[in-house]
């Protein structure tokens, strides 16, 4: 399940953008959207996702269920 | 040397023609006291080499002077922050660094630098470009750097400024020389981790999220690693701290000890901004501010060989203007757009000279005012709040005032000792009860306050709330009158015609500036 952002709640601060090792991330309309395709959750990247631990507003990055989970390639 | 001596060597100084802009006899504009000058960066040659003086004298956030006479403005090309502040909500603007409430107009470094180049074609006295955010400069490096890179080409006479957590700052500081960015500011609020703790849930370095007592401890290593490398590159190190009561209150000292030994040229304590509708972690949890007395008696207490700044505005991301008035709505992207830019660098020149030409001229007449004073005996400090609309005069009238500026007198001579935002108080004429009684609790500590003209009303309302106004130094030079109304209080007190007495503390607002155009 790839991550998304809650746009209500996303302050446009762009801090997710630069931070997001796929380049999943861009600006539309004042807030910032993940593009799924292009998520992997930061596995393999980083410890952590990255979106979620820059975003200034806790539980704007929030794992997206109704898709499927991220899988890793073997 | 005493304020008579500082009058000679003045006067040497003039005399010698070519020295004078080193030996600028009274840049301070505040500083007849004995000792060590107190404002930021003071003109005196004694205290300044003339190399660092060149720096800051037409930078109004470095020198108190320049502030009465240099405009500077902020773009907001930097949203993205690294680490979260309790005084802070990123859902609006950072409530300390930009005013909460009011949120910026994010900018590319291309519009940015459109901006400026708009901004010093109309206002000549504009010196400073800062970075300020609204999140963190070097958190947004690519679009900071961009934007100086910009403007440098385009107007290289225009200095260049930056305002830092410090976190990332270590990692930028050879960036920073590169570009000849000449200024720069890092907020420390500490440097025990164990109240860093409480002033920041969480940190962002190196990939991971860091919180409690680990963030603070990255952050305060960081941030003094910063600063002891710009130091050691010659780059003028502003250092700001949030003063937050039962928390970081009795710890400035530390800090300000902290920065001075490694190389800060100024700190600049502020009082901490919160209250409930601000949403920030201290507004909701009722964390108290500052009184005035309290904040003036901690930068009391760190004035030493240290300059404090007592005339910070805690101004928005994206302000413009002289200190204490803001012209960003003048310069929104939409109006820039239509704007036909002539940005000459002559015409700033020309313009900024014949500043120059007038600093010059009224410092002396100030300095011989002081000397014939300081011959008194009272150590009476009584406070004065001036309505001013800048150039050291008292030029505002009391109902059109936004802000007024305080100023300590004594038989030592006057002192700027900080400021008070008020509301407009005057609405066409007519002003509320309500406004004129929050400017009276503004001012309250004040035993007098210096107008260009006011109103029958507040006079009455002034005077029975005990705070004298004066109108008779209209369009006057703010020391001197300063002085001649206090020597004359003294006379008064000294044959018993009235009785001293102190007065008590006066409010620091938590309301937003909002921008009359």
């Amino acid at each position: 399940m790839p991550f998304k952002i809650i746009s209500s709640q996303c302050t446009g601060c762009s801090a997710c953008e630069t931070e997001c090792p796929n380049v999943a991330i861009f600006e539309k309309g004042g807030t910032f959207v993940i593009n799924p395709k292009k998520c992997t959750e930061c596995i393999g990247h980083f410890e952590e996702p990255q979106c979620v631990a820059v975003c200034p507003v806790d539980k704007t990055c929030v794992i997206d269920t109704s898709l499927a989970r991220y899988q890793p390639p073997a | 040397m005493d304020a008579v001596e500082r009058g000679s060597s003045a006067k040497n100084a003039r005399d010698g023609g070519e020295t004078m802009l080193a030996a600028e006899p009274n840049g301070c504009g505040t500083l007849i006291r004995r000792g060590k000058a107190t404002c930021g960066a003071h003109g005196d040659q004694g205290d300044l080499p003339p190399a660092i003086w060149d720096k800051v004298k037409k930078h109004p956030c470095y020198s108190v002077e320049a502030h009465h006479h240099y405009a500077r403005m902020h773009v907001a090309v930097a949203p993205a922050c690294n680490m979260q502040c309790n005084y802070c909500n990123r859902k609006y603007d950072c409530a300390n660094e930009s005013r909460p409430g009011v949120t910026s107009e994010k900018l590319t470094p291309e519009q940015a630098a459109k901006k400026v180049l708009a901004v010093a074609s109309r206002i000549p006295q504009m010196t400073v470009l800062g970075i300020a955010g609204p999140g963190d400069p070097l958190a947004n490096p690519e679009k900071t750097f961009r934007t100086f890179e910009l403007v440098a080409k385009a107007a290289p006479d225009i200095k260049l400024c930056l305002s830092t957590n410090g976190l990332a700052l270590p990692d930028h500081v050879d960036t920073i020389a590169r570009l000849n960015i000449e200024h720069v500011t890092i907020t420390i609020n500490m440097i025990d981790p164990e109240i860093g703790a409480q002033i920041y849930p969480w940190i962002f370095y190196n990939h991971k999220r860091y919180s409690g007592i680990e963030a603070a401890k990255t952050l305060t290593r960081r941030q003094l690693q910063g600063l002891e490398m710009l130091s050691a590159r010659g780059i003028l190190c502003k250092v700001n701290s949030v003063m937050i009561p039962d928390i970081n209150e009795q710890h400035l000292v530390e800090v300000n000890k902290a920065v001075k030994s490694r190389g800060a040229f100024l700190h600049n304590i502020m009082p901490l901004i919160a209250a409930p509708k601000h949403g920030t972690v201290f507004g909701l949890k009722g964390q108290r501010t500052p009184r005035n007395s309290e904040l003036k008696a901690l930068q009391d207490a760190c004035e030493g060989e240290m300059n404090m700044m007592r005339h910070c505005r805690q101004c928005r991301a994206d302000a413009v203007g002289l200190l204490g008035e803001d012209r960003s709505a003048e310069f929104t992207k939409e109006k820039i757009v239509t704007m036909n830019i002539n940005c000459d660098p002559e015409m700033r020149k020309a313009y900024q000279a014949g500043i120059e030409e007038e600093r010059r001229a009224r410092s002396m007449p100030r300095q011989e005012q002081v000397g014939e004073h300081a011959g008194g005996t009272s150590d009476i400090k009584v406070l004065i709040a001036v309505a001013t609309k800048g150039a050291g005069l008292i030029n505002e009238h009391f109902g059109h005032a936004k802000e007024f500026q305080v100023y300590e007198v004594s038989r030592s001579g006057a002192k700027f000792v900080g400021h008070r935002r008020v509301d407009h108080y005057c609405q066409g004429g007519y002003g509320a009860q309500d406004d004129l009684a929050a400017i009276i609790r503004s001012i309250n500590d004040c035993h007098a306050v210096f107008v260009a003209r006011i109103g029958g009303r507040p006079m009455s309302e002034l005077n029975k709330a005990g705070i004298e106004p004066v109108d008779q130094y209209a369009h006057e030079f703010i020391e001197n009158s300063g002085i001649a109304w206090f020597s004359a209080y003294l006379e008064k007190v000294q044959s018993g015609q009235i009785q001293h007495v102190d007065r008590g503390d006066g409010a620091i607002r938590q309301d937003p500036m909002i921008s009359v155009a």
